[in-house]
């Protein structure tokens, strides 16, 4: 009796809420039919039947969230069937294994069971928090900050009718109308000038680019137009520009839409460059940007959006500038970034089970760089590895090496380590691309090396 | 000359139907607008001659461009905005500078790369800004002042303040993809903004004809329904004309227009040009027949409106001020050496 599995319906998909059953046993459907409303990450898609039959079970209950990829949802007897008894099989798909036809086996963390949350975050101070995806925190800083200052709007493909292409931006055209959400024309070039002319003109942008791969085409605006003009005009022309949008490998989409941008930007005297990972991060130094007279260009990640952490509740702002102890420790420093941190914090928890003491370090701004807690981590540990989800050459783990041989060298018992991406485009075949990307056992293996372990 | 796509040409499509301003005439100008449009082109022209000359004595460095020659684009134009309103353009930018009434002084003192110079010295010529005086650089990479003045443009009428946003950019800029996004852009969200090509017929040494596919360059907002005008750049009157027809017509909240001035420029591309592209003859023929300064003059004098006495008058004062901002680019102080790490960034991280 043929089963439909809940497919994969966007490159990142992992799991998914059956929103709605159009379809009850019994009934017979054609090929084509809308048979259910599935929520994923980005949209809520319809779901058609592929072969016609009848109903004969649903096995899972509409309005069930968090439904894995590959769990079987339905069975429909072929018409040479119809006349078999309908008998539903125990719904396991709760306890059952995802099995992500469509998807790698990755090694950064996928869900929110990854160990995200293991590690307390020492610099916070406790206070009422909320439980929410990185995705809901992006949203609602724009939104806080839309609603206390008028001159904040939000331009990009998508970004209203649409919802946005990640939903980064949803709701935000029925809160704030047309005139403050505003879609754009598929011309990265032409509103990445647009938007810092704006800015220039006393209004604060926040322009969407629906990835920073796509952001090459308007680079020459972020860089000649936006970061220099402030340095060029003796400090009369103010810029206070965000521009944001995913950033670095999201999931089987090639070469040419995965790629990290942070040492790109970082490079630029002029801006300032945040790449956080936790949505309480993403949250605070979103209202920060937006409230920076500076331009600023927020990097987020594809594969966070879906991840949840603790956010403080009320007017969170997190100060740029400054990186963050994710976990303290005592034996070697994890430096990472954005995803990155979710891999480190991985190889952190197995290096605790072989007696290695890790302390994690999100730097969360790029630029400027808060080196200040990095050395001092390393005054600690005497022992580094930079943790990169991008290339190695000329990268964020290339300029924290520098920094520490040149500020650092007299804390260092071991030669600093970089754990990086493969130096090489990114591959679409699932066990290639596995291979190219960061791993937690590279990092683990790493910080033994550093240790002599 | 005033030409726009709305005259039916033999050989010209059919004029799509939608709505595009009238012809513009020529400004009718009063004597005081007169002598005031006559003070500045002859300021601009001047200075520029002093600017070519300090460059020559190595007191100018890096790239320098001048307007000589297309001195009536800007100054008509400019006569017919009010303040509160933006301007932007590329780095041939001294003359808009002046025609913004920003003051000589800074200006060559910025050329000279001194500290009281408009941009503190760090900006050079091409990267001079006026936030005060509404302009807006200056800006180095061909064709980027298209968007960034369709930006200002956008803020004017997400503000709602009735102002209006002019962006100049040459006839070699015209052929840069974000023009056309530009293009788009301002007239789907019809945005208040006046695109003017100064058409001074050569992008370095690359004619028009031999870099444009379409070289009535007026035309080329045609698929984006910006209506487009052809206009004597030589002729201040036309040019003046031209723009108060064009303001009324944005400011009206009918979108963006783009105005082609068929201008000249006596001068190389950049001191560094030596202008091989072109003969002699084709620049004399130029300055003899079509200068804006001495048409100007002419009219004046041919009108009544002023004596020899009172433009002579005129060229000494403006002698005087060139040879005082000369004077004192060349006499003030280079930024204090702290300078180089002051207006990175505003705040503090």
């Amino acid at each position: 009796m043929p089963q439909i599995l809940l497919p994969a319906m966007s490159p990142t998909m992992e799991e998914g809420t059956l929103a709605k059953w159009l379809v009850a046993v019994g009934d017979v459907v054609k090929p084509g039919d809308v048979i259910a409303e599935i929520e994923t990450d980005k949209a809520t898609m319809e779901l058609e039947a592929d072969d016609g039959g009848t109903v004969t079970a649903l096995l899972v209950a509409g309005g069930s969230e968090g439904v894995k990829v590959g769990t079987p949802i339905i069975t429909i007897a072929g018409e040479d069937e119809a006349e078999t008894p309908a008998v539903a099989p125990a719904p396991k798909f709760t306890t059952e294994e995802p099995k992500a036809v469509s998807l790698p086996e990755r090694e950064t963390p996928g869900d929110d069971n990854a160990p995200v949350a293991a590690a307390p975050a020492p610099d916070i101070a406790p206070g009422p928090t909320r439980r929410q995806t990185v995705r809901e925190a992006l949203r609602d800083a724009m939104a806080e900050e839309m609603r206390t200052d008028q001159t904040v709007f939000v331009m990009g493909e998508e970004v209203a009718e649409y919802q946005g292409a990640y939903k980064v931006t949803q709701g935000l055209l029925e809160e704030f109308g047309g005139s403050r959400v505003i879609d754009t024309p598929i011309t990265e070039y032409g509103f990445a000038g647009l938007g810092t002319g704006a800015a220039m003109g006393g209004l604060k942008p926040i322009v969407e680019f629906m990835t920073f791969n796509f952001a090459m085409q308007a680079i020459d605006h972020i860089i000649n137009s936006a970061a220099k003009t402030l340095y060029m005009s003796g400090g009369q022309m103010r810029c206070p520009i965000v521009f944001r949008g995913p950033n670095g490998a999201a999931s089987r989409v090639g070469a040419q839409h995965s790629q990290n941008y942070g040492p790109w930007y970082a490079s630029v005297p002029g801006l300032i460059v945040l790449a956080p990972y936790s949505a309480d991060d993403a949250k605070g130094l979103l209202k920060a940007a937006i409230r920076s007279p500076d331009p600023v260009v927020f990097l987020e990640n594809e594969l966070l959006y879906g991840q949840s952490f603790d956010v403080p509740e009320g007017d969170h702002v997190v100060p740029i500038g400054k990186a963050r102890i994710v976990k303290a420790g005592t034996d070697v420093t994890l430096v990472s970034y954005s995803i990155g941190v979710g891999v480190a914090l991985q190889a952190a928890e197995t290096l605790a089970g072989l007696g290695i003491n890790a302390e994690v370090i999100d730097l969360r701004t790029l630029r400027p760089m808060d080196t200040a807690t990095v050395l001092e981590s390393l005054k600690k540990t005497n022992r580094m590895v930079v943790v990169e989800e991008g290339w190695p050459t000329c990268s964020i783990a290339s300029e924290i090496m520098a920094v520490v041989m040149e500020k650092g060298f007299d804390d260092l018992d071991a030669p600093v380590l970089r754990v990086t991406n493969v130096d090489v485009p990114l591959p679409y075949a699932a066990n290639l691309e596995k291979a190219a990307l960061l791993k937690a056992e590279d990092v683990v293996t790493a910080a033994r090396t550093v240790c002599y372990k | 000359m005033a030409r726009s796509t709305g005259r039916k040409a033999a050989s010209a499509p059919p004029i799509p139907n939608w709505p595009r301003p009238d012809e513009p005439e020529r400004f009718v100008a009063s004597r005081d607008q007169l002598l005031e449009m006559y003070r500045q082109m002859v300021l601009i022209r001047r200075f520029e001659e002093r600017a070519g000359q300090l460059y020559g004595m190595g007191q100018i460095g890096g790239f320098c461009h001048l307007y000589i020659g297309q001195e009536a684009v800007v100054v008509g134009l400019q006569a017919e905005l009010i303040k509160g309103d933006s301007i932007i353009t590329g780095y041939r930018d001294h003359g808009h500078m002046l025609a913004c009434g920003i003051s000589s002084k800074a200006v060559m003192a910025e050329l000279t790369g001194r500290a009281a110079g408009i941009s503190g010295g760090k900006g050079g010529s091409m990267h001079m800004f006026s936030v005060e005086h509404g302009f807006f650089g200056g800006h180095g990479i061909v064709a980027a002042q298209v968007p960034l003045g369709a930006g200002l443009g956008f803020a004017h009428k997400y503000k709602n303040d009735g102002h209006i946003a002019v962006t100049y950019f040459g006839d070699g800029a015209s052929n840069q993809g974000q023009v056309y996004e530009s293009f788009n852009m301002a007239e789907l969200w019809k945005l208040p903004v006046i695109f003017v090509i100064e058409n001074n017929q050569y992008a370095m040494g690359t004619s028009v004809n031999r870099a444009s596919s379409e070289d009535q360059l007026y035309r080329r907002g045609e698929s984006f329904r910006v209506p487009g005008l052809q206009v004597d750049g030589m002729d201040v009157l036309a040019v003046r004309g031209a723009a108060k027809l064009a303001v009324e017509w944005v400011r009206g909240g009918n979108g963006p227009l783009l105005l082609e001035m068929k201008t000249y420029r006596y001068r190389g591309h950049s001191m560094s040009d030596p202008a091989k592209y072109r003969s002699r003859d084709e620049v004399q023929a130029m300055r003899e027949k079509s200068d804006p300064i001495e048409g100007l003059k002419k009219l004046i004098l041919e009108g009544g409106h002023a004596d020899e006495a009172a433009l002579k008058a005129i060229d000494r004062d403006v002698r005087d001020e060139v040879a005082e901002a000369a004077d004192f680019a060349l006499e003030a102080p280079e930024p204090a050496l702290s300078e180089l790490h002051t207006d990175v960034l505003l705040g503090t991280y």
